[in-house]
């Protein structure tokens, strides 16, 4: 009976039952772990009622279906979850520097661990939220939108987002996380082979922020068709919404097929079916094309938007036009289809004939046209404008050069015969870094300081910000340009052992590059205790702060609960620099009227308790537990359906009194000179143009 | 935008704010289903490599599937999007909430009915033949892909129930007739899939 509500958990799952028992230093790492994330949660809860934050939280935060706010809440979630991943790297870096001397930090089995759980958080709870939260944040803002489409849905993907973060977090406590890796290869993760919960805590993972990530596609995808303000054509988007359009895109094509790899997964290792398991017809095969399908797709969903901020970092810090708008859209597009047309090349080595791949070979190199046409946009962008060394443009000029490195390896590795020396070597894992650490993670980081001031009313403060990029910068480089080399001399990813002593520099090296990302991550937590502090310096109430060209810079900072007091006009693809230029952006309007929004819900936190729930008692197999879940889910869903009093209405006379308060706040404001822009004298608003 | 009028809805013919949101939110609901057929498609492509390369051994297409047990199936769920279909014209023309619900009601028993017969046909399987999903890759592929679309249709009737209780207590309000269009466009594309599944897995499994 109790089997049928706990499974198989028992206490000696407990992490630090398991020191107890034997205390080594393997478990030790492993108990202190588990301490950190206990003391952890131990002294949020403590703050959380000694400042007596309880009611705050959950009635301006967690109940909010205000997309802003959910995005700020995506992009904590996914600091939180960088915090963890960057950690085990370092780990795992110290441990190959020093496993050749004797055995090393940890035992085989816990790297494999690590090295799994980093990349699956990495992936899919430290950049997909980020890309969500920002796109969540701006995105509707820069349409011209009071909020998405579909705002409950919203938060219903945040939440099952945040309970595969819970799922995962848990895993550090309760028993292992799978040893095979973030991409979970059968026949390796089937039953045979790895029996316990470990790969089952990766599989409900995966299919909680899946399905999060398949709504969050539909939802921007519909809000960007049908929430654009009159004007707002689609050529008329800023850049980063095209970008948005096509992740969304990808989203809702590419997580069915990584929905439907766990799940067979989850049938091969439970209920004895054979889609990858060897004999009785099974074949490792599909999991590979199954999984690839999802996998290059996620990809672009991972650089797609990266692009899309960087296009908007590189016209606003050059005070200038984005150049080639309508070559940039095409290629953007151009990535988005053919991101469906290259999965193959994952797994080359893996018995094709040669022409099949050659095929995807070449499909793979094609992704190198419209990208390298990106990357002319932005310099010729730079060209012959004013362009100004904020902490966003370090990064982004940072990004050109690098991204431009990995690109070129990339090209390489799409070789097929140059792919069967390095295929899951070293140097593939020096690639996907230098891909996704430039390219995606450091223009998350530029986006949060760009749209900071946005979010919370106060620039972040800059010399902080530069100290994170002087760590971070030269940290990537060192941490995985002697991959590249590693990778030559046949060094293999995921080895937990390297005996060749020639490999010994290059490991320090790697070590000390990791422990410098550590440091920049520990630079931006600093950054935004001090810009906490200083926040009236540094406050930006007329919304402007760095002479923005998009309509997210039209109202106050923070942004109206409503976005915008009118409907905003739109004439240009730079809409707010259209409005300052015709005197129009802080100008009184005749009327206003009753805004209608969706009140707060507490439906989306019961969804995302109840869904992960239901995916840990998956994974214990407590079959009981998890159908009540899951029916609670489900109850849940039905039960909300019939509560019709779902919107609430702000008077015109509220939306008024707002309006005209940020509007006292412009008045009061100086105009700033750019050069100017970093003194306190910046409130946010710009001075015009010559 | 503002001249859109929701085909197949009679939210009211001035009011073209109700028809502007109410495009959005079926619009949505397109775009979710499109997700859902990328999940069938992939099924698919997964059962065309099985159902050649995953036999090992076991019973072929050919030994287990019945032709006229699927015909039955294919006709109750054929006839099942037939009666939603009137039940669609009741809602865009008749204010008659009687025959809407008679015609729901039709749909709910043939798509019951549908069910059933698939049920069945699987216990046929399971007993004459041994042809439980662990026997081979291409059982397990067979009985995920009809195993998914009959809890599709599972969970479409389940809405209808959730819709009769709807229509009880709101009546035939604007929300209620949303839904409705909703529920039909997945309904009708569920059979929409299960025309995909009887031409694909069972003629062809059957063609010699």
């Amino acid at each position: 009976m109790i089997g049928l509500f706990l499974g198989t958990l028992r206490w000696d799952d407990v992490t630090f039952v398991e020191f107890w028992r034997t205390p080594d230093l393997n478990n030790a790492i492993a108990a202190a772990a588990a301490g950190l994330l206990v003391l952890g949660v131990v002294a949020t809860l403590i703050l959380l009622t000694v400042r007596g934050w309880w009611r705050p939280l959950w009635r301006d935060w967690l109940t909010s279906l205000d997309h802003k706010k959910i995005g700020i809440m995506y992009v904590a979630l996914a600091l939180v979850m960088f915090a963890r991943a960057v950690a085990e790297a370092n780990v795992m870096r110290a441990h190959q520097a020093t496993a050749a001397l004797d055995a090393g930090l940890v035992a085989p089995d816990h790297f494999a661990e690590l090295f799994s759980t980093h990349g699956t958080i990495m992936i899919f709870l430290v950049a997909m939220p980020l890309l969500t939260g920002i796109m969540n944040f701006v995105m509707p803002l820069q349409i011209g939108a009071r909020d998405v489409s579909f705002p409950l849905l919203n938060a219903i993907s945040l939440m099952l987002t945040a309970a595969a973060a819970g799922l995962v977090m848990v895993s550090l406590v309760l028993g292992h996380f799978s040893t095979g890796g973030w991409s979970g290869y059968p026949p390796y993760t089937g039953a045979d082979i790895s029996p316990g919960e470990g790969p089952d805590y990766w599989i409900w993972a995966l299919t909680l922020s899946s399905i999060g990530s398949t709504l969050t596609g539909m939802n921007f995808a519909v809000t960007l068709y049908k929430r654009r303000v009159q004007g707002m054509h689609l050529f008329r988007m800023p850049l980063f919404c095209w970008t948005v359009l096509c992740t969304s895109i990808l989203m809702i094509f590419a997580m069915a097929p990584l929905t439907l790899a766990t799940l067979m997964l989850w049938l091969d290792r439970h209920a004895g079916f054979h889609f990858f398991t060897v004999g009785s017809g099974g074949d490792m095969m599909n999991f590979a094309n199954l999984f690839w399908l999802f996998g290059h797709p996620e990809v672009y969903i991972l650089i797609l938007p990266a692009f899309g901020v960087w296009s908007e970092v590189f016209s606003t810090f050059s005070g200038k036009r984005l150049f080639g708008y309508l070559s940039l859209v095409y290629a953007t597009m151009a990535i988005a289809v053919l991101s469906f047309t290259v999965w193959l090349h994952h797994f080359f080595t893996m018995g094709q004939s040669a022409n099949v791949n050659a095929a995807f070979g070449i499909a793979t190199m094609l992704i190198g046209v419209p990208t390298g046409v990106k990357v002319y946009d932005w310099l010729l962008t730079m060209m012959f404008g004013r362009v100004r060394l904020r902490v966003p443009m370090l990064f982004a000029n940072y990004f050109l050069v690098t991204f431009l490195l990995g690109g070129v390896t990339g090209v390489l590795l799409a070789n097929p015969t140059v792919d069967y020396g390095v295929h899951n070597s070293l140097f593939l894992v020096a690639h996907f870094h230098n891909m996704l650490i430039p390219g995606t993670l450091f223009a998350m980081l530029a986006a949060i300081h760009l749209w900071f001031p946005k979010a919370f009313g106060f620039r972040l403060h800059e010399g902080w910000g530069r100290a994170v990029f002087w760590l971070m910068a030269p940290g990537f480089l060192l941490a995985f340009m002697p991959l590249y080399a590693m990778g030559m001399m046949g060094g293999m990813r995921r080895t937990a052992y390297f005996s060749d002593p020639l490999f010994r520099p290059w490991l320090w090296a790697a070590e000390a590059g990791a422990v410098l990302i550590l440091a920049g991550f520990a630079a931006l937590v600093v950054q935004i205790v001090v810009s906490v502090r200083r926040r009236d310096a540094l406050a930006v109430p007329a919304g402007d702060p760095w002479d923005g060209r998009s309509l997210e810079w039209l109202g106050p900072a923070p942004a109206f609960e409503f976005n915008f007091a009118g409907e905003p006009k739109v004439e240009d693809v730079d809409a707010f620099t259209a409005l300052k230029a015709q005197g129009e952006a802080y100008r009184r309007q005749e009327t206003y009227e009753d805004i209608e929004m969706p009140r707060n819900s507490a439906v989306p936190v019961v969804i995302g308790a109840l869904a992960g729930l239901a995916a840990f008692a998956m994974v214990w197999q407590a079959w009981a537990t998890a159908a009540l879940a899951f029916a609670g889910v489900w109850a849940v869903v039905i039960g909300r359906s019939f509560v019709r009093d779902t919107e609430r209405t702000i008077p015109a006379a509220e939306v008024e009194a707002a309006h005209r308060a940020w509007l006292a706040d412009v008045a009061a404001a100086t105009p700033v000179h750019r050069r100017d822009e970093l003194t306190p004298e910046n409130r946010g608003l710009a001075e015009e143009p010559l | 935008m503002s001249d859109v009028r929701h085909p197949g809805l009679n939210l009211g013919t001035t009011d073209s704010p109700v028809h502007d949101a109410a495009e959005e939110t079926v619009f949505g609901f397109w775009v979710l289903m499109m997700s859902d057929l990328a999940l069938f498609a992939v099924l698919f492509a997964t059962y065309a490599a099985m159902s050649v390369h995953g036999i090992a051994g076991g019973p072929a297409p050919v030994e287990i599937f019945d032709l006229k047990s699927t015909l039955w199936q294919t006709l109750a769920l054929l006839a099942s999007s037939f009666t939603f279909g009137m039940a669609a014209l009741a809602l865009k023309y008749d204010d008659d909430r009687r025959a809407l619900s008679l015609w729901l009601g039709a749909t709910f028993v043939l798509g019951a009915l549908f069910l059933g017969l698939e049920a069945r046909d699987w216990a046929r399987m399971v007993t004459e033949h041994g042809a439980t999903p662990q026997v081979s890759g291409f059982l397990s592929i067979f009985y995920l892909l009809t195993g998914t679309h009959f809890v599709h249709v599972a969970a479409g009737l389940l809405w209808m129930l959730v819709m009769a209780a709807q229509l009880a207590i709101f009546g035939l309000d604007g929300a209620v007739k949303l839904r409705l269009m909703r529920l039909a466009i997945y309904w009708h594309l569920l059979d929409v899939v299960w025309v995909a599944i009887f031409s694909f897995v069972f003629l062809s499994g059957l063609a010699p």
